[in-house]
């Protein structure tokens, strides 16, 4: 029985939809899609897949998917919560459940209409009186409504606290929407974006303009997990998880940690860097590449600092000096990430740290040994390390 | 409005039926290749006769053709009809100007009809002319009392043969707010005509954990701030255990109502019904030492700053609703 997660599992397929605005089939087709296609990736058959994960927000059962894909017993399954911050949790759940035998093959999926069903940032009201739905009431008749709004509040902490400005985080925006003019999946390919077009674009919430924020999307992606020594026989390059955890700091809410002492600061995060890198014996000097959680933009210049990339209050000078492109310190999102390939949710992101380490990402850098990828930022969130075998 | 002022305005109305809204129009552009390109992409419309030379070739036109539905586009005046009517260019700016001083501010497009005599081809010159055809009694709706309005559109070609036609209806009405304040409430067969509620902000889902709090606000004009009655800790948003000493048992006091801004932001977009924008959301560090989440009033949004002193102050919305916001210390 391993008594750490450390090298214990593996994605060993990846498998993705189209990503569109108007995907124009249900969401479970989508989830299903993906699904098969992970599966496919792996050279495994449905049958052999006897786990999966998704997250709360997914509106495709375990069940149904199994139903519909052809998986038939199944001996693991388990939902992650908080939007966004679910993402490497769902790699968690797979790694933990093949590294102790509860499954031997795990699907983790997220499939939505973002853009032509249900989307983000339209408010959260409901009837059911659950403890979130508490939660958000001290939120919601103030007109703090959007994921957007809750992000800016800290962001504008942050960038007055270190003299950040709209340059910086349009550096952020433009490096990736110039990875994803290589992308053919990408919603952003054929816009590249300059300063002019970024400055010019309406604020949304001070200080956020409209290409601080990702983009909304249908599509749906899947990975397939199994234990590190199956991956080795399987039909791709598997990518080993070195470290994964999830991450929840004191004082945590969903969105809306107003009441810690630094807002200017992601002490989940820090957490979670702290313990990838004692699980991997890694440091952040080891990261070869990375696809950070990119709802927003400023969310990337608090990661780069959590995960050690460089000192706190010190991002925007890493930003500017092109350190997330591909020839710099950390290339990030090499896919374009969630601003400018699509708003999967981050399950999209992890793809792109498997594609990293196979060495076929659209902008794939030379001598990838270590890719991070995190899930969402100001949520209960998670950062796991992928590694060669 | 009294009965006779009502009357005058109702002839005064009326006079408007059967008005030309202005001389014939024609349109800026001749039917022509790049706009039917464009409106085919706004539209969504992929049809190889309106889009492909070689294919349309083969139609029984031999060419390029517009897609009839486009029949409108060729006349429309461009940016400046939506410059409002404070200087009306023509009959239709002149009712509706007319309308809205009286307190019908509100306009709803709600239906339109076009006949296509033929397809229109390439080069042809689309000429307008538009009648104020109808213009309906007083009616109650669920937007709020008011007049429909239908103009009718004939479309010509430079020859002057008939191409088609569009009947056009609009709603002008008096959002209720309005209504009310206008004395004119009432419908014509006296019932009340305010049927639509304004809308209002996201009322706080009530559970037991915190429908106390709200009903403080609400009956006693505080700020209420629950305290762990164990070991006296303040607690804000309230939660039903005390994280230091474990006690379920909590009362609260009145917050002084002083407090700074720890952080902010300005909400433009997007932009939900019941709220006022731009919204200043502010995170504030109450005199008491905990923090919560509120909205700044009084307060321009280019002179909020981090750290500037704020006061409570408890609103009430139209609907009688209270919540605690701040506005900046006097």
């Amino acid at each position: 029985m391993p008594t750490t997660i450390h090298n214990e599992a593996a994605v060993a397929g990846i498998g993705q939809t189209a990503y569109s605005k108007k995907s124009g089939v249900s969401e479970l087709s989508l989830a299903t899609e993906a699904v098969r296609k992970a599966i496919d990736d792996a050279g495994l058959r449905p049958s052999d897949v006897d786990g999966l994960v998704t997250y709360t927000m997914d509106s495709s059962d375990e069940v149904e998917v199994a139903r519909t894909v052809g998986i038939g017993d199944m001996t693991f399954w388990s939902k992650v919560n908080y939007g966004g911050g679910a993402a490497v949790g769902l790699v968690a759940h797979a790694a933990m459940a093949v590294a102790t035998g509860m499954a031997k093959n795990v699907v983790v999926y997220r499939a939505l209409n973002g853009r032509s069903g249900q989307r983000m940032g339209q408010g959260v009201s409901g009837q059911i009186i659950s403890s979130d739905l508490i939660h958000w009431s001290w939120y919601m008749p103030f007109g703090l409504l959007t994921p957007a709004s809750w992000i800016a509040l800290q962001a504008k902490l942050y960038m007055e606290k270190y003299g950040a400005t709209s340059e910086h985080l349009a550096h952020i925006a433009i490096t990736q929407r110039m990875h994803a003019q290589n992308n053919p999946n990408a919603a952003m390919r054929g816009k590249p974006m300059t300063m002019d077009d970024y400055m010019n674009a309406r604020m949304i919430c001070e200080p956020l303009r409209l290409f601080d924020c990702c983009q909304e999307d249908d599509g749906g992606c899947a990975l397939l997990i199994t234990s590190a020594e199956r991956a080795k026989d399987m039909k791709q390059k598997p990518a080993v998880i070195r470290a994964v955890t999830q991450a929840s700091f004191e004082g945590q809410e969903q969105m809306t940690s107003f009441y810690r002492e630094d807002l200017a600061a992601l002490p989940e995060m820090e957490l979670a860097a702290k313990i990838i890198y004692e699980q991997s014996g890694l440091g952040a000097k080891d990261i070869d590449a990375a696809c950070l959680y990119d709802a927003f933009t400023p969310e990337i210049l608090m990661q780069l600092e959590a995960f050690g990339f460089c000192g706190k209050g010190e991002a925007k000078d890493f930003v500017t000096a092109d350190s997330l492109t591909l020839g710099g310190a950390l290339p990030n999102n090499t896919h374009g990430g969630l601003l400018s390939e699509a708003y999967l949710h981050g399950v999209n992101n992890l793809a792109e740290g498997v594609r990293l380490i196979r060495g076929t990402s659209c902008n794939q850098p030379e001598g990838v040994d270590h890719v991070l990828v995190t899930s969402g930022v100001g949520v209960p969130t998670g950062a796991v390390i992928f590694g060669q075998v | 409005m009294n009965e006779n002022d009502k009357k005058a305005f109702e002839t005064q109305l009326r006079t408007f039926v059967g008005r030309p809204i202005g001389p014939p129009m024609t349109g800026r552009d001749p039917v022509n290749e790049p706009m039917i390109r464009q409106w085919c992409d706004a539209m969504g419309e992929t049809h190889p006769a309106y889009l492909d030379a070689k294919a349309a070739k083969g139609t029984i036109h031999g060419e390029i053709k517009a897609p009839p539905t486009m029949l409108q586009a060729w006349v429309m005046e461009g940016w400046e009809m939506h410059e409002g009517y404070d200087e009306p260019k023509n009959e239709q700016h002149r009712l509706h100007k007319f309308l809205a001083d009286h307190g019908y501010t509100g306009v709803l497009g709600t239906n339109t009809e076009e006949n296509y005599t033929r397809y229109l081809r390439l080069g042809e010159q689309v000429t307008a002319e538009t009648v104020i055809a109808e213009i309906s009694d007083e009616k109650a709706t669920g937007r709020g009392i008011g007049y429909f309005i239908t103009t009718r559109t004939s479309f010509v070609n430079e020859k002057g043969e008939d191409i088609g036609s569009m009947s056009f209806r609009v709603l002008r009405y008096k959002p209720p707010a309005e209504a009310a304040s206008a004395g004119g409430g009432a419908g014509k067969d006296g019932k009340s005509a305010a049927v639509a509620a304004k809308p209002t902000r996201i009322k706080p889902p009530m559970g037991q954990d915190n429908a106390w709090w709200w009903e403080k606000v609400a009956k006693e004009n505080v700020l209420p701030i629950q305290r762990c009655t164990g070991c006296g800790k303040l607690r804000h948003p309230p939660r039903p255990m005390c994280d230091a000493c474990g006690s379920q048992k909590w009362d609260s006091i009145a917050a002084s109502g002083r407090g700074t801004i720890h952080t902010f932001t300005v909400i433009h977009y997007p932009q939900f019904p019941g709220y006022d924008y731009p919204i200043v959301s502010i995170i504030v560090d109450l005199e008491e030492g905990e923090r919560m989440a509120s909205t700044l009033v009084e307060c321009k949004p280019e002179q909020v700053a981090i750290g500037m002193p704020v006061e409570l102050l408890i609103h009430t919305d139209e609907d009688g609703f209270k919540i605690p916001f701040f506005r900046p210390a006097k």
